[in-house]
């Protein structure tokens, strides 16, 4: 299993690539692969405002529903439709073609505590 | 995998959608053995029998198996089985793993109420193992490790026979996937060297083993019931829809309530849906028409074969129909879907 140094996680799964006031914002490989198939995705619309820790979509399997939990607050900019249509690419490739939202981050958003890599891989480790 | 009536389960082995597939276009092998096996025997067994379940075990011969609900008296289900026919004196009812307990339990009260001398009920789940071998390709898998030709078991039927020349077991043509296949009843001691024979034998067919995400995707695009779903205690057969299993040429535990639903109807009706707009019906998700709730979803998934959300779901009399079309509210959106016949999936 994958997680790039270059990344950002939280303890919900999700990760954040932060670039200038920017970040890019998937769901982790651990994440899919606890999924399964993932064969639905619900994104919110372009400029929409999410809240850190609060709910922004869902992704669904053939078994289950999961919330996807915003890992900063902010306004969404751009919204990957691509995945909405193929969602298979969630278990595919998490990191690259599956990214889900990227959102300007507001002025006071807080990113102190997103987890390293080498945290987040910690974490999983001891939440088996 | 994860804990289920005491069973440690498998959900999935490499994942739900090539599992489910490998079953409907090549085979997939099932461990089954958390299914519950009652056998009732003794001179009064068919009277017993034909007394509890509302399907009519006379119309099977010595070596079928028939399926049917065990209904109480308001017409809601125990659990529904599929009964083996050994002979007029034997029957096998092969029951869902968390009813077992409640099964027996009502057997006994039945018998204890009722008059069925020199009648014996057994809970033999402990002396079997299950595998389920299913998908079109299975009769070629269990043709090398059969002491018969498969071609000689029919739908329905079963054969107590010899795997690999040594291991006795039951095998049965029957299934929970749509699909051809067999069930294999054996002592649990033989069955770790069975399932690695078939997976063995089924490798140039390309065999997969299937857990129980695939088994519950392959059943639902079928419409076969799931106990605890499509139904339950407060449950009948007839608004379940299967009245077809429902014999009221005889006398049944039941019969009065399911007659009366059967000639006058259900104020609900299970139905099948299918998606229209985009989203995944799931179990609790409210049914409505119009804006006004009109039934519960109690099943639903997405269907890897048709590539759509599909569910089962109660409604009320007036929006039964094949073809109306109702909301399903997924997270608070109204998403439209279309009453449709069951089977979702035809070949």
């Amino acid at each position: 299993m994958e997680f790039p140094k270059d990344l950002k996680y939280t303890k919900e799964h999700e990760w954040v690539k932060v670039e200038g006031n920017i970040a890019t914002v998937g769901i982790t490989d651990y994440a899919q692969d606890s999924l399964g198939d993932v064969v639905y995705v619900e994104l919110p619309q372009e400029g929409a405002s999410v809240t850190k820790h609060e709910p922004f979509g869902v992704v669904e399997s053939v078994k289950a529903v999961s919330d996807l939990y915003s890992p900063l607050s902010g306004s969404v900019t751009e919204v990957n439709d691509a995945i909405v249509d193929s969602p298979e690419a969630i278990n595919e490739d998490p990191y690259g073609d599956a990214w889900m939202i990227k959102v300007e981050i507001s002025s006071d958003s807080d990113l102190g505590d997103l987890l390293t890599a080498d945290e987040y891989q910690k974490f999983i480790e001891e939440e088996k | 995998m994860v804990p289920f009536a005491g069973w440690e389960m498998p959900v999935q082995y490499t994942g739900v959608i090539d599992e489910h597939l490998a079953v409907r276009s090549a085979c997939g092998l099932f461990d089954v053995s958390h299914m519950g096996e009652i056998e009732v025997s003794g001179d009064s067994a068919i009277d017993f029998v034909q007394f509890v379940m509302t399907n009519d075990i006379e119309r099977i011969k010595d070596g079928q198996c028939q399926y049917s609900p065990l209904c109480r008296e308001d017409g809601g289900v125990v659990d529904d089985t599929i009964v083996y026919r050994f002979n007029i004196d034997r029957y096998l009812f092969v029951v869902n793993a968390s009813n077992t307990a409640k099964v027996l339990d009502w057997f006994r009260q039945v018998q204890k109420k009722e008059a069925f001398p020199d009648l014996f009920i057994e809970d033999l789940s402990g002396i079997y193992s299950q595998i389920a071998l299913q998908g079109p390709k299975s009769a070629e898998v269990i043709k090398s490790l059969l002491d018969l030709d498969p071609k000689e078991i029919k739908t329905f039927y079963f054969h107590m026979g010899l795997l690999n020349g040594e291991i006795e077991a039951l095998v049965s043509r029957t299934g929970y996937t749509g699909e051809d296949g067999f069930e294999i009843y054996l002592d649990p001691a033989d069955a770790p060297a069975v399932w690695q024979a078939l997976m063995e034998a089924g490798k140039p067919f390309g065999i997969a083993p299937i857990g129980l995400g695939a088994r519950d995707t392959l059943r639902l695009e079928m419409g076969y019931p799931l106990y605890g779903h499509e139904l339950s205690d407060e449950i009948t057969p007839i608004e379940a829809g299967l009245g077809k299993y429902v014999k009221f040429t005889k006398d049944f535990i039941g019969r009065e309530v399911l007659e009366r639903q059967s000639a006058s109807g259900t104020e609900k009706s299970l139905v099948g849906l299918k998606m229209i707009d985009a989203g995944i019906p799931r179990e609790g998700y409210e049914i409505q028409a119009s804006g006004n709730s009109v039934g519960t979803v109690v099943s639903g998934t997405s269907s890897p074969s048709l590539k759509a959300g599909i569910g089962t779901g109660f409604v009320t009399a007036p929006h039964k129909a094949v073809g109306t079309e109702l909301d399903v509210l997924i997270r608070g959106r109204a998403a439209k879907a279309q009453v449709v016949p069951l089977p979702f999936y035809r070949k």
